[in-house]
């Protein structure tokens, strides 16, 4: 058993970490970026009280996480873009039946088959329903495998408070890459799994109690659909989740999440050396987005810049957040598959500053 | 007998054949009085199956139903777990879900009822729609040219080694109703056992979609289906009580 701080990738963590967890179901489908997360699972989670099934599909995949999840038991699936696309179904449905589970989305670059390359191209996807049906999920965003161990804790613990699927959203450049990590525990989090939330659904067979029923034609009930639109908007007030770096002062804000925040706070310590002040306004939680929060931290800026690893998808939240009264919003966007480089960024940085890249417009 | 079975009328049309065969299935898990019991219902007419048996259920996607089912009962092991499909979700947008859980082995049971055609939706071509047979999606006839064979589940799933117990009947007669009943049973016990993936089909009227008289559409399944989709047991493993 791991202790103390271990060298491991980021796709390693969250399985790791779902297993420390509690995690005792996966079923998932091989895809790069997110193979060893599946390969993690078959290797180590049968040996720890649990249950990996490699699946005919990323579709079979997440209904075997329902089947799973209906029992009371945590569950969770990975994948990568395509396989996302295909996960939808059972996302859908879990929100529906009210079941938890945690899905990982590793992302890679494009549409269609796309790459294998590292991206942030399924923001829309997964902060905006990309199911079906009236629904929300949380999902959340780490930049660093410590954060990532945190987030995969909080996931399980989010998923059963609110009895819904929460999204895990790496990039591949984060899967793949190996880093020093000290995994996170139930204390880091602070409250772990309720097993009372558990047993007031999970299916045992009804041996000794009337049967129950999992995700029916419920929504024709107006008590149900009240209820779960509510228990989204508890969501959305209650679990904004954010970072800021040297916004207080800062002129130009950049705003960044999973991997290119990473670069973004790198051009910020590098702009601040050259005497421009630059900050970083670091969205965790992507759904429900800091909007509030944004505002207040760019409230001296002049210029704000989103670095976004696709064709600009975040940016549509950010300027929802400083709406007309708010400084400039310009894209700074590296959509092929590339992490972007700290220099170029800072050149961009300055750019917006004098007022010479193209502002972003709803 | 039939404790399972929930003290209320269906909601299922005139001569549809789901009301005996939720019979049959609640008599059949009723002799597993210490099991836990888990259903899977799926997308179509039978969606409402918890309507009328009374254990735990939870709704599949269309087609996933042996994913689902699969997801339930490698957590839930002691208990005996069933999905309940037609032929649109089981044979077209399930095909996938159900090759593989039986070629998994998985200890789970699937009741399929074949009735031909999409009945939910309003009597649309099914993967085993007859040749010849008319439906709103093949107005002039089902051609095999054109929208190809129908699909005998049996032998597909005959071949397929991880199958413990493989069993067709109608319920066109009482004798036929006997069988479904038997092999429903079996088929619980073969789970019972651990032996492995256990699946009845059962050849179903829908005077409605058919556009048949009850009376006349059960004797179509003597006739027509029973022509096409042999009645019988195919496979039944050792210790699977046959």
């Amino acid at each position: 058993m791991m202790a103390g701080r271990v060298l491991l990738s980021g796709n390693h963590v969250v399985a790791e970490s779902a297993i420390r967890a509690g995690c005792t179901f996966f079923a998932g489908y091989p895809i790069t970026p997110q193979s060893e997360i599946v390969e993690y699972m078959a290797t180590h989670l049968p040996a720890r009280q649990g249950v990996f099934i490699q699946a005919e599909s990323e579709l079979a995949a997440c209904a075997m996480v329902y089947g799973a999840a209906a029992t009371g038991h945590l569950a969770m699936t990975a994948s990568s873009g395509p396989g996302f696309t295909l996960l939808q179904e059972g996302i859908s449905y879990l929100a529906a039946a009210e079941l938890p589970a945690l899905i990982v989305d590793v992302m890679r670059c494009g549409a269609g088959l796309g790459t294998i390359d590292p991206a942030q191209s399924d923001y829309l996807q997964a902060t905006k329903g990309g199911g079906h049906g009236d629904y929300r999920c949380l999902v959340y965003a780490p930049a660093n495998h410590n954060e990532a161990s945190y987030l995969t804790f909080l996931a399980f613990q989010k998923a059963v408070q609110y009895r819904n699927p929460v999204i895990l959203l790496l990039d591949g450049a984060l899967g793949q890459m190996m880093e020093s990590v000290s995994l996170a525990s139930w204390e880091c989090v602070g409250a772990g799994i309720d097993p009372r939330a558990i047993a007031a659904y999970a299916l045992d067979g009804a041996l000794d109690r009337p049967p129950r029923r999992l995700g029916m034609t419920v929504y024709v009930n107006p008590h149900f659909t009240a209820g779960l639109r509510e228990k989204f908007e508890v969501m959305r007030r209650a679990e904004r989740r954010c970072e800021a770096y040297l916004t207080g002062d800062a002129e130009v804000v950049l705003v960044a999440y999973g991997i290119t925040a990473r670069v973004a706070r790198e051009t910020v310590r590098m702009a601040r050396q050259t005497g421009v002040r630059g900050g970083l306004f670091r969205p965790i939680s992507l759904w429900p987005f800091p909007y509030e929060e944004l505002c207040e931290h760019a409230r001296h800026a002049s210029s704000i810049v989103v670095v976004e690893m696709s064709f600009g998808q975040m940016v549509e939240d950010v300027l929802t957040a400083v709406r007309k009264q708010g400084p400039p919003v310009t894209l700074f966007c590296s959509p092929e598959g590339v992490i972007p480089q700290s220099t170029a960024l800072l050149d961009f940085v300055r750019a917006s500053l004098r007022g010479e890249t193209d502002e972003v417009k709803p | 007998m039939a404790r399972l079975l929930r003290a209320t009328r269906t909601t299922y049309c005139p001569g549809c054949s789901h009301g005996l065969i939720h019979r049959l299935l609640a008599e059949a898990l009723g002799e597993f009085t210490h099991h836990p019991i888990i259903g899977v219902n799926s997308v179509g007419c039978s969606v409402v199956i918890y309507e009328y048996l009374a254990v735990d259920f939870v709704q599949a996607p269309h087609g996933r139903a042996p994913a689902v089912a699969t997801g339930v009962k490698r957590m839930r092991p002691d208990s005996i777990v069933f999905t309940y499909q037609g032929d649109g979700d089981a044979l077209a947008i399930g095909m996938g879900e159900l090759i593989h859980a039986a070629a998994r082995g998985e200890n789970i049971t699937v009741i399929f009822v074949n009735n031909g055609v999409y009945g939910m939706t309003g009597g649309q071509l099914a993967p085993t729609t007859l040749p010849g047979q008319k439906t709103t999606t093949t107005p002039w006839g089902r051609k095999e040219s054109e929208s190809g064979f129908p699909i005998d589940a049996c032998s597909l799933l005959r071949s397929i080694p991880g199958v413990a117990y493989l069993a067709r009947s109608s319920v066109h007669d009482l004798k036929s109703v006997h069988a479904a009943r038997r092999y429903m049973s079996r088929a619980f016990h073969t789970q019972a056992r651990g032996l492995g993936f256990s699946f009845v089909e059962v050849l179903a009227a829908c005077p409605t979609n058919w556009k048949l008289d009850p009376t006349l559409a059960i004797k179509r399944v003597g006739t027509e289906l029973v022509r096409y989709f042999p009645p019988g047991e195919f496979v039944a493993k050792e210790g699977s009580g046959l």
